[in-house]
């Protein structure tokens, strides 16, 4: 049964691409009713999207910001698809960034004592910790309270803003900013507590062959760039939380109480610690989101008075990313650098162009519309598919699942 | 000090502050009830914000625009209805995407016709005639001297109750959320209900948004609601999807707003963060007491399968 | 030879080509780069430096004046991918960062081109680095002016403020009214509400209306929030007072004085630097004296 003929490899292939033609789909409608948009406000929408691909990956620099917007945006996607996968919509993403951001950055302007990478480390799991507790009031509050989380992590989200905007005027005000007029923010974190820049030495054939290409750049891959370490982190722990979710315990009794809660009770799962659990995973990484942006970017917090000043919105856009990346974290890492190059992009059209930003705000709310539209088909494609065999991901994970389960129970 | 936060200036705040909250929750609780769950509301106020508020200032008819709102939010409602239920889509996410489309639309439609800010003469006050001079306890100050959408927004607490309660539309409504496949069984169209009860959620959140733009505030502005609708969606949580209770969320938030702006105002002496966040603290404490015994409608935020259990 | 003759040819052709670069160079516009937090139609923050661009392009005329302006990015990290991409472009003359929340972002990016000059503000911090420049307003003295007169042409004796966030720009305007009122008249009850938000319109109105209510008889705000506030003024026949951009067509008859920013005055010195070698190390501050604060009615 572990092999399969070449006729059923070839049809699972085909599966995969239809599951996936949805989401392009809609991701190409939502492009063509904004080139209606641009033709309305008489602007060429080939030459938008020309300027828009330019700043998305038309150069180093270009596609190394895409990189760096998706950093934040992958972390949040990531913890939501644990969130989701339980059952649990956290809208917190905001606020658990904020509260992630707040610990680490105090951390490493207390722990200047240490050596660089333990204070990145310290502050990386304070980040991790403070989102998750953050998040976890909302869990409690559901699991216990039957407190619907959507709306408390609307409200949290208000209540972290505002304590950062009190703590940055307050407490952790940067001491140099003392006057009347001041900026609140924090002091700088030391050199060493910065996450360093990444880059990579591309091997001289390769370079040789994008210099054919046109690449004007030196053999040192994004070295004049801000792309940083915190791109790895994230992809690891996307590697990590995919692991959680489908080869663990821990993982398959988050699934099951999100499929089917009373199934799950009946079954002898614990249903309110998985809530829990769910919604702190899906904190932790929204604060790992918040530290990072910290540690690997601004080296600072700093507050205009609003979430997005600081967050760039990226506790929403994690939850398109994670949707789009069909709730699955490794699926989130391709998905959430398409959205940082869209956004990138779309900053690049404005400058380019003159197109206001909000059109691409509109836009992305499309693209929500039809990718979650669009799952009604991949769902009727997926149960026609089930009526005929199981996928081979859940027999793999029945296997590696159920035996445990049954020793414990 | 007291006599100042509790004056009866601090409550008539409170009745305009809530105007926009019960337009949005009323209308979203007829959704709810029915068994959809739309996030988007904050969207479709916008919308309809915009849209009223703009054809004021070309026409300067307000009834032209309380028609322009209602018809936006009529849309508005369509299609989120097209995308809940005959779609399917996950309705706590296809919100967000309602919402951000909402806010871009209404910003970009902004700059492109409008531009700068400006103000139009939007509704202004009815003193009820007798009922306003009452001096005592401040009630004239605080029911009867506002304008037109204030007392259509508290008016439309008992018409609601009353349409959920005691018309057979309303035992429709209420099957459809608690009950499709029974409903279904009895010769209700599900699907049918849905789409109304959506649709008057969208001409409500409409004329939420205008009660802001051509009465409250009488500006457009970018993101003029900032948020409101998402707390709207809460106080429906929290009146436990019947008219009374919103009314009563509502007001609670209302008032504790309105009384933070008063602490601001008279020089009390805290920091204006904590101010301003009160009334979500408030809120969060009011949700773990209000959901304690929550009677959720069973099917909300479920599409309806024929045929499915 | 003939090699040689081609290469000569091509040496030539390049040289008459660089020449040609160079005298396009001296007819090359001044180039200006911006990015602003708030939409350049704000009638406050924004629209005091798209106001001033545009004056200045009168007065150089539009063929050697130009300028792209980023507007609505009060997302900071965006700002940050703006100016990254100006910097590198090396198309600009100057760059300008307009809102103080930019500055830890000027101060990553500045050491990294140091042939490009920035400015920003409101802050006085160049960062030590010699292609910065900064720029404030002194913010406190058309405040001071404001409230001075407001105390006196309140008949009340009760004045409403309605600030953003208890920071920056507005913090110094407001505590400069509150000093101007005081000073003119000691008795003058003040009421400040800090709403929280640079966006929240609804809650900014109902702050004015909570004043009105109060018995006050002129209302004065920071911010691009205030519209509202403006509306309630002149629906209930208070004075406004305003600052950053003229406010008057919104306010109409409630209009009073407005503390209007003339950033030109600040831009015409940063230009001249410039056209001189010298790229930054200098702050500015607009004050009334220097004619970059005027109050108008």
């Amino acid at each position: 049964m572990f092999f399969s003929s070449p006729n059923q490899t070839i049809r699972k292939a085909f599966n995969r691409i239809f599951d996936t033609t949805p989401l392009l789909i809609s991701l190409v409608a939502a492009l063509v009713v904004a080139s209606v948009l641009l033709i309305a406000m008489s602007t060429d929408p080939l030459q938008a999207y020309r300027s828009m691909l330019n700043g998305a990956v038309g150069t180093e620099n270009a596609f190394a910001e895409t990189l760096v917007k998706a950093i934040p945006i992958l972390f949040v996607a990531v913890g939501i698809c644990v969130a989701f996968r339980g059952g649990v919509i956290n809208i917190g993403g905001e606020g658990q960034m904020i509260a992630g951001a707040l610990a680490g950055v105090s951390v490493a302007l207390i722990a200047t004592s240490l050596p660089g990478p333990l204070i990145i480390l310290f502050s990386l799991t304070a980040g991790f910790v403070a989102g998750a507790l953050y998040a976890g009031i909302a869990g409690f509050l559901k699991a216990y309270f039957n407190v619907n989380e959507i709306l408390s992590t609307i409200m949290l989200n208000q209540i972290a803003v505002q304590s950062m905007n009190y703590l940055l005027n307050g407490v952790l005000l940067d001491p140099t900013e003392a006057g009347t007029n001041h900026i609140p923010k924090t002091a700088k974190i030391l050199a060493e507590a910065q996450l360093p820049r990444f880059s990579i030495t591309l091997p001289d054939a390769i370079y040789g062959a994008l210099q054919g290409l046109g690449f004007a750049g030196t053999p040192e891959l994004f070295a004049r760039t801000r792309l940083h370490y915190g791109m790895i982190i994230a992809i690891l722990l996307a590697v990590i939380i995919y692991m959680l979710l489908w080869r663990t315990t821990i993982g398959y009794r988050i699934r099951a109480v999100g499929e089917n809660e009373n199934a799950s009770r009946y079954a002898g799962i614990h249903v309110p610690r998985q809530i829990i659990l769910a919604m702190f995973i899906a904190g932790g990484c929204a604060g790992l989101a918040g530290v990072v942006q910290v540690l690997g970017l601004q080296y600072r917090l700093q507050t205009d008075g609003s979430a997005t000043g600081f967050t760039a919105n990226a506790g929403f856009n994690g939850i398109v990313a994670a949707l789009f990346g069909g709730l699955n974290p490794l699926g989130a890492i391709p998905a959430s650098a398409v959205f940082g190059g869209l956004l990138v992009g779309a900053q690049k059209m404005q400058r380019d162009m003159g197109v206001p930003a909000a059109l691409i705000t509109a836009v992305n709310g499309l693209i929500v519309i039809f990718t979650v539209s669009s799952q009604m088909f991949a769902r009727r494609r997926a149960r026609r598919r089930a009526a005929n065999e199981p996928p081979r991901s859940e027999r793999v994970l029945d296997a590696a699942v159920n035996t445990p389960m049954e020793q414990q129970t | 000090m007291i006599e100042q936060l509790l004056a009866p200036s601090v409550f008539a705040a409170a009745m305009r502050l809530a105007t926009p909250y019960l337009f949005a929750s009323l209308g979203e609780m007829f959704g709810q009830r029915s068994g959809v769950l739309n996030l988007g509301v904050d969207g479709t106020m916008l919308m309809g914000a915009f849209f009223g508020f703009y054809t004021v200032m070309i026409t300067e008819s307000l009834l032209l625009g309380v028609l322009a709102a209602l018809i936006t939010g009529l849309i508005m409602g369509l299609v989120t209805a097209f995308i809940s239920v005959t779609l399917k889509a996950e309705q706590g996410i296809s919100g967000i995407g309602i919402y951000l489309f909402g806010l871009g639309m209404s910003e970009l439609l902004y700059q492109r016709l409008i531009g700068t800010p400006k103000s139009v003469s939007g509704f202004s006050n009815i003193y009820i005639p007798g009922l306003s001079d009452i001096e005592f306890l401040g009630i004239g100050e605080i029911f009867f001297r506002h304008n037109l959408l204030v007392y259509v927004a508290f008016a439309l607490v008992p018409v609601s109750a009353f349409i959920l309660n005691r018309t057979p539309f309303g035992l429709m409504i209420r099957a459809a959320g608690q009950n499709p496949q029974a409903a279904d069984a009895m010769g209700v169209n599900v699907t049918r209900v849905r789409y109304i009860t959506v649709m008057i959620g969208g001409m409500m959140a409409g004329l939420a948004g205008a009660s802001l733009s051509i009465a409250l505030l009488k500006v457009f502005q970018q993101n003029l609601t900032s948020g409101l609708g998402f707390i709207a969606v809460a106080l429906v949580y929290f009146g436990r999807w019947r008219p009374l209770g919103i009314l009563i969320g509502a007001m609670l938030f209302s008032v504790v707003q309105a009384i933070q702006l008063q602490i601001s105002a008279i020089g009390i002496d805290i920091p204006s963060e904590f101010a301003v966040m009160l009334p979500y603290v408030i809120t969060i404490i009011a949700l773990v007491f209000a959901s304690k015994r929550m009677e959720k409608p069973t099917a909300l935020t479920k599409p309806f399968e024929r045929g499915e259990s | 030879m003939k090699k040689f003759r081609l290469m000569m040819l091509v040496l030539v052709l390049l040289f008459s080509l660089s020449m040609l670069t160079a005298v396009t160079a001296q007819d090359e516009p001044f180039r200006v780069a911006v990015v602003s937090p708030s939409a350049i139609n704000d009638l406050a923050f924004s629209q005091s430096m798209y106001d001033a661009l545009l004056t200045i392009q009168a007065e150089m005329g539009e063929a050697n004046f130009v300028f792209d302006f980023q507007e609505g990015t009060f997302v900071v990290d965006d700002a940050a991918v703006a100016l990254r991409d100006w910097a590198s472009s090396g198309n600009y003359d100057l760059i300008i960062a307009h809102g103080s929340q930019y500055g830890s972002v000027l101060e990553q990016l500045a050491p990294e081109f140091p042939e490009v000059s920035f400015a920003w503000g409101t802050d006085v911090n160049t960062f030590g680095l010699d292609n910065v420049f900064a720029y404030t307003a002194a913010a406190d003295q058309g405040g001071f002016v404001n409230g001075a007169l407001a105390a006196l042409s309140s008949e009340s004796g009760i004045i409403g403020v309605v600030g953003p966030v208890e920071v920056g720009d507005a913090k110094a305007y407001v505590d400069g009214f509150i000093a101007g009122a005081k000073a003119a008249k000691p008795d003058i009850e003040i009421q400040v509400n800090y709403i929280g938000s640079f966006s929240d319109v609804p809650l900014a109105t109902e702050a004015a209306n909570t004043f009105i209510a109060n018995g006050a008889d002129v209302l004065t705000g920071s911010a691009q929030m205030v519209v509202g506030a403006i509306a309630v003024a002149q629906e209930n026949g208070a004075k406004w007072f305003g600052t950053q951009s003229s406010q008057s067509e919104l306010a109409g008859d409630a209009g009073v004085l407005f503390q209007v920013y003339h950033w030109e005055v600040v831009l015409r010195d940063i230009i001249a630097s410039i056209g001189e070698g010298k790229l930054g190390g200098e702050s500015y501050i607009l004050t009334l004296e220097n004619g970059g604060l005027v109050m108008e009615t």
